[in-house]
């Protein structure tokens, strides 16, 4: 009866037909603007405007064909059972099940893995970490406490040029001043908190995302300070235990390979960095996760099921929320004191608002609220545009960075849309229950 | 001696006057009940005890202190707590979390005392204490509702329409807890109600509102022996 169902039933061949036509008339008012013209420059640095259509036609009648192929497939297409998960879900499922002992492969996978590794590997996996620990930073606001926000790359940058500062001017070491970046830019966070989190969902989001901006702005107009737009340079590097790294010491010191009586190589600093990130990552982790069995973190996730109901528990909304924006922009502001020290150069280009969507995507592609998912989601954002170093793989995804990222963003909404690594929790388990209880 | 005293209150949702000059006053360790046609504003004057919204004009006094103006979070440390209409229960949270999101405004050290009094009084609740709120049956949602209130320690508590979609059967075992918190736990209880039976039966006191306002008032038996309570909400129900 189910098969003979799926078999009979009608293709609606008119709505497909009229659904391509509406598609093809919106690519063709974009088209026009964007793909119809071209500026040439032409002989004496003068612009001429080249006109383009054939490529438009082209475009239009791809996208015509391609939605009525998709209207005909979807049309035709068994809708899948409901009842069996995917293989996604399954992971996922298996994750949750599974979590310590993934948990524990993966630390030791990255406590090894400098020891066998290029420096190359060292560096991505470095920037791997970082988006990370912003992703699970950036997770306590949108995933626990279920706010927007679109301007997480201020609280980054707050760490930066705090820490970058101290340096410069009150010669604070980075382990002196990256509790204060963690600090200032929790301040920030209040600061910005305070009058913004009465706003509900979407002005909120537009609120933080005009932060971010300005944020940049002040970076690059304040130069006596900031250093405008050329950022501050000769950030010094973290010392082990007041060792520094370098061939060379610097009068009246002795040098990490000089302590040890091991010969000098580059790849020491980028180990040592690569294991400071692991460690405040994992802090990160820790924090969080403990964060979530308090009252607190009880606060966030009842806050986004129903405010009301949590003011008449004797909530206060606001606190709740300037608590969890606080924390987020502390954990921002301790991976920007570290950006700041591994580069030793930050400039206001590294803090765009591209910065604040990549992390969110992180997030969101991970999964809210699922700390594994961020880890696979920001080895993918981050490794992917590196792999046009690997010989064989000679493209430029940097050019098409943002549209591989917008198409897996369109994809996970449609088949994902809670997230690469969500699922739902099972609410009854038959055997035992999580967390010990007896 | 009056525990709170609601007088002449007005409420207004935009134009719309809700409340029209309302009193009400409810005595310590009394059980009063507030019954009326859908849309007279039951839901209205729990919600503006709490604050929400707030009485454009009037006051409403609790234990002698004026909370016509105090903010909702801090009238529940007051000793005010509502089981708010619809229940609203948080859905994915288990039914343990759902109980310690009541007991958020405490001292954490009544919490294993307060916990196992709510146990007492619905069984149930223990042995579910893992599964999602949501997942519960309406009986079971209610009982959370008004264990979750429970859990901040009233003196009050503002029940709104805990009968609500349930089995006869169920309502009378939650009538018969409400009976058993006022009486054994000395907690003053302010209930709103369809089961309009029940609840006279069940309370000291009742008042009947019509459109906004208090149309009558009396103990529970004169108001179930009253003509006009008859026809309007007894008739074919009991
Ligand atoms: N948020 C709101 N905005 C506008 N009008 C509202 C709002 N809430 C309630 N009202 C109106 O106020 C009046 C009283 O509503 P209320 O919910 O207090 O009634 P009720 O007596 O609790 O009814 P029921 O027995 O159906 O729950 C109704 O006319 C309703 O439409
Ligand atoms: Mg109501």
């Amino acid at each position: 009866m189910a098969t003979g169902a799926a078999e009979s039933r009608d293709v609606p061949f008119a709505t497909i037909l009229k659904n391509a036509v509406l598609t093809a008339l919106v690519a063709l008012i974009l088209a026009i603007p964007l793909v119809g013209f071209e500026t040439v420059a032409s002989g004496a640095g003068s612009l001429t405007v080249r006109t383009r259509f054939d490529w438009v036609a082209y475009g239009t009648l791809a996208v015509f064909f391609g939605r009525l192929a998709l209207g005909f497939w979807l049309a035709r297409r068994v809708p899948p059972s409901s009842t069996e998960p995917g293989f996604l879900t399954r992971a996922a499922v298996f994750g949750s099940l599974h979590a310590k002992e993934i948990a524990i492969v993966g630390i030791l996978f990255a406590v090894v893995l400098p020891f066998f590794s290029s420096s190359t590997v060292v560096y991505v996996a470095t920037s791997v970490l970082i988006y990370v620990m912003l992703g699970w930073g950036l997770n306590v606001v949108v995933g626990l406490a279920g706010l927007l926000d679109l301007g997480y790359v201020a609280f980054y940058a707050v760490g930066a040029y705090s820490f970058a500062l101290f340096a410069q001017w009150f010669d604070l070491s980075f382990w002196e001043a990256l509790p204060l970046g963690g600090i200032l830019a929790a301040v920030f966070g209040l600061a910005l908190g305070f009058p913004v989190l009465r706003l509900r969902g979407d002005y909120l989001a537009i609120v933080t995302l005009g932060f971010g901006e300005i944020i940049r702005i002040v970076l690059v107009n304040w130069g006596a300070v900031t250093g405008g737009p050329n950022g501050i340079l000769n950030i010094p590097g973290p010392t082990f235990f007041g060792l520094p790294f370098a061939r060379n010491a610097p009068s009246g010191q002795t040098t990490f390979h000089q302590f040890f009586g091991i010969d000098y190589a580059p790849i020491h600093a980028g180990i040592f960095l690569y294991f400071i990130i692991l460690a405040l990552a994992l802090l990160t982790n820790w924090f969080t996760l403990r964060l979530r069995k308090l009252p607190i973190g009880r606060a966030w996730e009842a806050l986004r099921e129903d405010e009301i109901a949590c003011r008449a528990l004797g909530l206060n909304p606001t606190n709740v929320k300037l608590s969890a924006f606080a924390i987020g922009a502390m954990l921002g502001g301790f991976a920007g004191a570290f950006f700041a020290t591994r580069a030793t150069f930050i400039s206001p280009e590294s803090f765009t608002f591209i910065e604040s969507a990549m992390i969110l995507m992180i997030v969101v592609l991970g999964g809210m609220g699922s700390q594994f998912g961020v880890v696979l989601a920001a080895i993918v954002v981050v490794t992917l545009p590196e792999l046009r170093k690997i010989p064989i793989l000679e493209w430029e995804p940097g050019q098409y960075r943002m549209l591989l990222f917008g198409m897996a963003m369109v994809g996970i909404m449609i088949w994902r849309p809670r997230g690469l690594l969500a699922h739902r929790e099972p609410s009854l388990r038959l055997f035992g229950r999580k967390d010990g209880a007896k | 001696m009056t525990m709170l005293s609601i007088e002449g209150v007005h409420t207004f949702y935009g134009n719309i006057e809700a409340l029209k000059g309302v009193d009400v006053s409810v005595e310590t360790g009394e059980i009063v009940t507030l019954i009326g046609a859908n849309g007279a504003g039951k839901s209205t004057l729990l919600m503006t005890i709490c604050g929400r919204p707030r009485a454009s004009k009037g006051r409403i006094v609790f234990e002698g202190r004026d909370i016509t103006g105090t903010e909702t979070f801090e009238i529940v440390r007051l000793g005010i707590s509502q089981s708010p209409e619809g229940r609203r229960i948080f859905p994915r949270m288990t039914v343990l979390d759902n109980l310690q999101m009541g007991a958020i405004s405490t001292d954490p050290s009544y919490f294993t005392e307060d916990l196992k009094r709510v146990f007492t009084l619905f069984p149930i609740l223990e042995r579910r204490q893992e599964q999602r709120g949501g997942t519960l049956s309406g009986g079971e949602q209610q009982m959370l509702a008004i264990g979750r209130a429970l859990m901040s320690r009233p003196r009050l508590l503002l029940l709104d329409e805990p009968s609500l979609g349930l089995a006869p059967l169920v309502v009378k075992q939650i009538f018969e807890v409400i009976r058993e918190i006022n009486e054994q736990q000395k907690v003053t209880v302010f209930l709103v109600e369809q089961n309009a039976y029940h609840a006279l039966k069940l309370a000291h006191r009742g008042y009947v509102m019509q459109t906004g306002q208090i149309a009558l008032q009396g103990t529970g038996r004169e108001l179930l022996g009253n003509r006009e309570v008859r026809a309007a909400y007894l008739e074919g129900g009991h």
